[in-house]
């Protein structure tokens, strides 16, 4: 099939080739030319035109990925302060479509109308400084205003007050999982470090800190609506950047350190759901999955599962070799429902000593520590492949 | 500096007697002329090379569960058992595609050939200042060359952590198959890589500076010479940061240093690594990093600024401007690296900063588009390939420099930083524009280089299909990545969120594998015009400039006698003065006769 299709594109190639040297040799015909390789007026005249197809083309093109993939591009942002970059975005988007659309017809239709002739003299216009401050002064004018808006919801979306009301919540990057470490009703993490990971404590907490005590490890995000997250963010082995799109989030998560990032989601999972763009989106995802789904049927494999949205947390920083496949699901619950939901989870601490337990009841060897360690190793392993 | 130039015209006629051997004329040439068409024809292998691996990863995009026969050729069972790529050898696809063309392409293959050929031809030198010096940064880049291809070749593959290689994925054979030998010889390949542009570069300046020959004042330099000037200091100002990169990194690699890395827990053990960062790396990477951009674009402007000039049969617009932008962008560019680190954890502060500066490039970037589309204004325009392609790279140089406004704005650079978006940019502003720029140079001095001329048709031909090919790749490519999908994934099967962009990834490279196999019409023009084209006439476009007064048949020491004195600046064009539509600079002012420009 695909050799086929191979096949076939290759053979339109050549003829495509084969007919527009054709039509190309044909503007040569009653012209003297002694094909020295340099554009005669027939030539001036035929590329003239191409240039004006080709704004034409660079035009309609444009209008149609508006409009055929426009609907494809992140909509409403699910965080309070996803409204402010969104509003930016839209700002320089008209400005930038102002600038290309004027330029791309100067250019292009330049070259068209201007197109060589045996008898046409060009004008001698070396400079004018008029019209260099004019373009020079403009942008920097617009620019400045863009600057300035820019970095005001810069410093607004990055620096967070140390006595704001935020939940404080750790991500943690492995390759190729994300974990969540809540830092339970002290609100503050419990230190931690590569150092400690040990068996059950995989992300490294201080046992020992008094902050830790209540800290929860989760391998599903849920936040609540309304209230301004801090992410803490570490990583354990290579740099993972935390993506989460819908929020218009991100920030790298670099061994060694710790970087944070804070917004307010705004709306939980159930009600992005309910928006009508969101509705439309996933239908038409569900019809392409269909489509797909006939033909594995067809070929006897399992058809794909009906997709429902969900907010996604994805490694946007490349990772190793199943990078295309580290992500974590974020729920944002109502508070109430996010306070239910977190209420009978366990803390790291009583998980660990559960775990400690079980291996020294069955074998109660010494060293299992390590072998426990390598074990989870093994065990990470094979979950990456 | 002018007297030297005659001085330097007797030597030379003894030097005439030399005999060449083959080896002396081909091989181990001090000749420039020579040394740029080695220059080349490496690049343009390296780039058959890169090309066709892009394409290889664009089916893969595009098709990810299909499997492909040529996969398993060109990659082997153990890359693409029963032809289905694997995770890893994507990832070294990904990575070397963009070594190769950032370096090895649009680097040595652009700025190695158009400095060599065109430094010494147009400010009337007889070589370059050191021809052995310049012999030697060829023959190193052709080692790395090598080096590079053969680390295709190893066991544990080529490396795969990106063209940015950032540590630790770099640094640590287990957290990547490729950041083993195969991440050594990048290492060792691109230091090789940078000794020779060093070489080059610190000949480029030196030659440019002092073998002007009498009347090439700084200001009647033609502005392909600018560019090439200018883009050899940017590359001694930031290469060298990159090489210290790369030794710390083969420190913390081999010898157990901690300059890059800490607190790091892979494969079940605590590594011993403390105290150092990745984002040190970032900061040493893009600190060329970003500089390295403007060393690909500028020579590929300064070449078109020459080419539009002399097919419009007008002046430039704005010389002085245009002088004053090259030199404003490359200060500029060294102070913007950390618009590519906006959220690496380095503090928001510094990222309100590179903000400023950042877009601040905008403003002589806008004038040099301006400059080049008034210089088109009632013009009598000759559109030869060579022109076309100019009149390309204005084009997509202005679509890609919008949509940079987006990215260096650190606000906005939040939600598209590392997806398909930026690619999208970074391919138009610098890949297509430069290649764009590397092709139009091919064309116009295909003369100067080989003494014939490429055909034209082929030309048009290969234009209008690269031209819509370009657009059809990277315009589309702009959404998907404003719709969330990360770069260097290996498919995006596992997330059905993005499954209704899959569509949009088939016709991309759709687009691509048109674009590539079009290239091959180049190819074909390009060697069978070096040995079947039509015999070239000494100014074929009827330009201003030096190189045009030096004999078809490359001689040594490029005038056969007395160099040339230059009585004007290079774009006399139409002058209402003279008759002729064209004055080269080495025409005296008639008496009475006003410089015309400033």
């Amino acid at each position: 099939m695909t050799s086929l299709l191979v096949i076939i594109v290759l053979v339109l190639l050549a003829v495509a080739l084969w007919q527009l040297t054709k039509i190309f040799d044909l503007t040569q015909v009653g012209s003297n030319s002694d094909r020295s390789e340099i554009a005669t007026d027939d030539d001036n005249n035929v590329q003239g035109y191409l240039m004006f197809g080709f704004l034409a083309f660079i035009y309609i093109f444009s209008i149609y990925g508006l409009f055929k993939w426009g609907p494809l591009v992140l909509h409403t942002p699910a965080s309070a302060h996803g409204g402010e970059v969104d509003n930016l975005m839209n700002i320089t988007w008209v400005l930038i479509f102002i600038v290309q659309a004027i330029t791309q017809v100067l250019l292009h239709y330049f070259a068209f109308k201007y197109r060589g002739k045996k008898d046409q003299k060009a004008l001698y216009f070396a400079d004018n400084n008029k019209l260099e401050a004019i373009w020079s002064v403009i942008p920097a004018v617009v620019l400045a205003g863009l600057i300035l808006y820019g970095l005001y919801a810069w410093t607004n979306i990055m620096f967070v007050d140390e006595d704001e009301d935020t939940v404080v919540i750790e991500l943690y990057a492995q390759q190729f999982n994300w974990k969540a470490r809540y830092s339970g009703e002290d609100n503050v993490l419990g230190k931690a470090n590569v150092r400690f990971i040990e068996g059950a404590n995989s992300v490294g907490v201080d046992l020992a800190d008094p902050y830790a005590q209540d800290d929860i490890v989760v391998t599903e995000l849920h936040i609540p609506k309304g209230k301004k997250i801090l992410f803490k963010m570490r990583s354990q082995d290579v740099l993972h950047s935390a993506y989460m799109p819908h929020f218009r989030a991100q920030m790298n998560c670099v061994p060694g350190m710790v970087t944070q990032f804070a917004f307010e989601p705004i709306y939980t999972t159930a009600e992005y759901r309910e928006l009508p763009f969101m509705v439309e989106k996933v239908a038409n995802i569900n019809a392409l999955r269909s489509k797909k789904s006939l033909e594995l049927v067809a070929k006897g494999e399992t058809a794909l599962d009906p997709y429902t949205f969900d907010y996604l947390l994805l490694c946007n920083k490349i990772c190793g070799a199943s990078h295309y496949n580290m992500q974590m699901k974020i729920i944002v619950d109502t508070p109430e429902d996010y306070k239910a939901w977190l209420k009978d989870k366990a803390t790291i601490v009583s998980e660990v000593k559960a775990a400690m337990a079980e291996p020294a009841a069955t074998d109660g060897a010494s060293g299992t520590d390590s072998i426990k360690t390598k074990d989870t190793a093994a065990v990470a392993i094979t979950a990456m492949k | 500096m002018s007297a030297e130039g005659h001085d330097h015209t007797i030597d030379h006629e003894h030097e005439h007697h030399h005999k060449d051997t083959f080896i002396t004329k081909y091989i181990f040439s001090i000749d420039h002329k020579m040394i740029a068409k080695q220059y080349l024809i490496t690049g343009i292998v390296m780039g058959v090379i890169g090309v066709t691996m892009s394409l290889l990863f664009r089916m893969q995009l595009a098709w990810p569960e299909e499997s492909f026969k040529i996969f398993n050729i060109l990659l082997g069972d153990k890359w693409a058992p029963n032809g289905v790529m694997t995770n890893d050898i994507y990832l070294s696809l990904v990575t070397i595609h963009g070594t190769i063309m950032v370096f090895f392409v649009l680097t040595a293959g652009l700025s190695g050939t158009f400095s060599n050929l065109l430094i010494p031809l147009q400010i009337g030198a007889r070589d370059m200042a050191s021809g052995f010096m310049n012999m030697i940064s060829y023959w190193l880049f052709f080692l790395s060359s090598v080096i590079m291809i053969g680390s295709l070749f190893v066991e544990s593959g080529p490396a795969n952590a990106g063209w940015t290689i950032y540590p630790p994925l770099s640094a640590l054979p287990q957290s990547i198959s490729g950041s083993g030998l195969g991440m050594t010889l990048w290492l060792v390949s691109m230091a090789i890589f940078i000794a020779s542009s060093l070489m080059g570069s610190l000949n480029y300046v030196v030659t440019v500076i002092n073998l002007r020959t009498k009347g090439m004042s700084m200001t009647r330099l033609p502005l392909t010479i600018w560019a090439l000037f200018v883009t050899a200091i940017i590359g001694i100002v930031s290469f060298p940061v990159l090489l210290s990169a790369a030794l710390l990194l083969i420190f913390d690699r081999s010898f157990g240093t901690s300059f890059f890395l800490s607190d790091i827990y892979i494969a079940g053990e605590v590594l011993h690594y403390q105290g150092g960062s990745p984002v040190l790396f970032e900061h040493l990477f893009w600190f060329l990093g970003h500089p390295e951009v403007y060393i690909v674009i500028l020579p590929a402007l300064g070449i078109t600024s020459e080419i539009i000039a002399t097919n419009s049969r007008k002046p430039i617009f704005g010389y002085r401007a245009m002088i004053m932008s090259i030199i404003a962008i490359a200060f500029l560019s060294t102070i913007v690296w950390g618009h590519h680190m906006f959220i690496s954890g380095m503090n928001p502060f510094l990222g309100s900063v590179f903000t400023f500066t950042t877009l601040l490039i905008a403003i002589p970037s806008a004038v040099k588009a301006f400059n080049y589309i008034t210089t088109l204004w009632k013009g009598n325009l000759q559109l030869n390939p060579a022109m076309l392609f100019s009149i390309g790279l204005v084009s997509t140089f202005i679509t890609g420099g919008l949509t940079g406004i987006i990215l260096g704005d650190s606000t906005l650079d939040i939600n598209v930083h590392d997806t398909y978006f930026v690619v999208a940019h970074f391919h138009l502003v610098m890949g297509i524009s430069a290649l764009y720029g590397m092709f139009a140079g091919i064309y116009h001095w295909f003369p100067k280089l080989f003494g014939r001329m490429l055909n034209k048709n082929l030309g048009y031909v290969h234009f209008w299909v690269t031209a819509v090919c370009a657009y059809g790749v990277f315009f589309p490519m702009h959404f998907i990545g404003l719709a969330g999908l990360p770069r260097r994934y290996y498919t995006n099967t596992n997330f059905p969120l993005f499954d209704d962009l899959q569509n949009v990834n088939v016709l991309i490279t759709v687009f691509a594998l048109i674009g590539g196999a079009f290239q091959l019409v180049f190819l074909y023009n390009f060697f069978s015009s070096i040995f079947y084209g039509k015999k070239a006439v000494q100014n074929p476009w009827k330009s201003n400039t030096l190189e045009w007064t030096t004999p078809v048949e490359h001689i040594h020491g490029n005038w056969p006698g007395e160099i040339p004195e230059v009585h004007r600046w290079p774009y006399d064009y139409t002058n209402p003065a003279h008759d002729v539509d064209f004055v080269p600079q080495t025409v005296p002012m008639k008496e009475g006769e006003e410089v015309l420009h400033h």
